[in-house]
């Protein structure tokens, strides 16, 4: 076995750990009925255990493979015009990929717009290798028959940026009104249950059933939004990007569908980014 | 849009009035919104447009001006529609099952009838659920510690009918209001906090 098979084998013992001991920790919760105390004190149990899962797991990262995968895209010619992304420019220059993704949704005068990863990831795959953008938003999400290359090429881009501290450049007009645009829509309560972001994600501490929610508008907790992305959700076994978390957000928010790689969503990234800054980022991870 | 009339429209205005220094970025949000998001299942795009209640407190974070707020309250409070035989406990079993199906209104839900109250999301509310949010507070023992009487019934019923009723910008969706619920669906919600039987006052 090499150590990446290795490492897949570590990672399914644990999950099936993980699986083990939440179940006993709902038999131990069924058993004990009527008293709260009792049940948020082994709720509190259930997500410390993940917690100390998810350590263990940032050592031997799935999400590890998922950034070897991106690494052969990104080098490899492909598209109509037979190129690889070595050229595109994510904003310290052509192929520079160091630090690229803490610093990002930013200003690229080329496009004279702000563009978070994937966007930018997808403008590059448009423009250096000549695939459409329409073909790329058809099926943007992972899905268990397939991983769709921006997801890789992304998850390999964070990757390159493991360890460093996250700083989304406000310097720039656009970028300063970008972030002013992301907080409105961030705030902006509509549809039939009257949701915003801000409705899940505005206090500290909060949960829904057991999921904690971080609080974008806290400095302490907004870089909880920005850490473990791109992750490899437990639940299904997937690797996402936020791409995909902001979607899903918009579903449960019961609004219509953003559309992939929108200005929207750079704009909500620009705010939740920028209220990260300063936290050290570690990269790909895991989420439940 | 019956609740909104003449008055409110004017509590709008006010409103926008009293936040114009964010109105820029706001205009610019909804006008990108409106742009960037397609319709999907039930989904569609009218979504976007905010009600007056929404408009309200989307304009002044949530905290509008007492008398403005009292009015709205006021027009929300009366067009709940009661139940016209007047019995307002359902089925706490069945309330049970509705307070745990989180489904409805989302663009991967179905039509009418598919709804659940998404309940347990964010409260605590029957012992033997320990999956449960924080966001609301908790139900649990919520008729033993208030009674079960006709006014606490009713109370009840039309708080879970239109939660803006009471607190106008509260977080809790209109599940009455916005067709989210049934009659019968709220008056089996209605026994799960309230009936003696129900597990929630044990």
């Amino acid at each position: 076995m090499n150590r990446r098979s290795i490492k897949l084998s570590v990672f399914v013992a644990l999950a099936g750990l993980a699986v083990a001991c939440a179940a006993q920790a709902q038999k131990k919760e069924a058993a004990a009925p009527n008293k709260k105390a009792a049940a948020s004190a082994t709720k509190d149990a259930v997500t410390a255990e993940f917690e100390k899962f998810r350590e263990v797991m940032e050592d031997a990262s799935p999400a590890e493979l998922f950034e070897a995968r991106g690494e052969a895209l990104w080098k490899a010619k492909r598209g109509p015009r037979n190129a690889s992304l070595e050229q595109c420019d994510l904003g310290l220059g052509p192929g520079v990929l160091k630090g690229a993704y803490v610093r990002m949704p930013r200003y690229f005068a080329d496009a004279d717009q702000v563009m978070d990863v994937e966007r930018r990831i997808v403008h590059c795959m448009v423009t250096l290798q000549g695939f459409k953008a329409e073909d790329l938003a058809k099926q943007p999400f992972s899905s268990l028959s397939r991983t769709p290359d921006p997801v890789l090429l992304v998850t390999y881009v964070a990757g390159q940026s493991r360890g460093m501290r996250i700083a989304v450049p406000q310097k720039h007009p656009k970028e300063r009104e970008i972030f002013g645009i992301g907080r409105e829509i961030y705030n902006f309560r509509a549809g039939p249950w009257d949701f915003s972001c801000a409705t899940c994600h505005g206090e500290d501490g909060k949960r829904i059933r057991t999921q904690e929610l971080p609080n974008f508008t806290s400095k302490e907790q907004a870089i909880r939004a920005f850490q473990g992305w791109p992750g490899y959700r437990m639940t299904g076994g997937l690797m996402h990007t936020l791409q995909w978390r902001l979607n899903d957000c918009f579903r449960q928010q019961r609004f219509p569908e953003p559309g992939y790689v929108s200005e929207t969503l750079t704009a909500l990234l620009t705010y939740m980014g920028a209220n990260a800054n300063g936290h050290v980022y570690k990269g790909p991870g895991i989420k439940r | 849009m019956k609740l909104f009339e003449a008055s409110n429209l004017g509590a709008a205005a006010l409103a926008i009035v009293l936040s114009a220094h964010a109105g820029d970025d706001r205009a610019k949000a909804v006008e990108m919104m409106k742009r960037d998001f397609h319709a999907k299942g039930i989904a569609g795009m009218d979504r976007l447009n905010e009600d007056g209640l929404q408009a309200l407190c989307n304009r002044t974070h949530n905290q509008p001006p007492r008398e403005i707020a009292e009015r709205m309250e006021r027009d929300q409070i009366e067009a709940i529609k009661y139940p016209a035989d007047g019995k307002i406990m359902g089925d706490w079993k069945s309330g049970e099952r509705i307070a745990q199906n989180g489904r409805g209104m989302s663009w991967g839900d179905g039509g009418a009838g598919a709804s659940g109250g998404s309940c347990y999301n964010c409260h605590r509310i029957g012992p033997n659920e320990t999956s449960f949010g924080t966001l609301g507070n908790s139900l649990f023992q919520f008729g033993k510690t208030r009674g079960s009487g006709p006014e606490i019934q009713k109370y009840v019923y039309g708080r879970i009918y239109n939660a803006k009723a009471f607190s106008l910008c509260s977080h809790m969706p209109r599940f009455g209001h916005s067709g989210t619920l049934t009659e019968q669906q709220i008056k089996d919600l209605v026994a799960l906090l309230l009936d003696p039987d129900s597990p929630v006052n044990k």
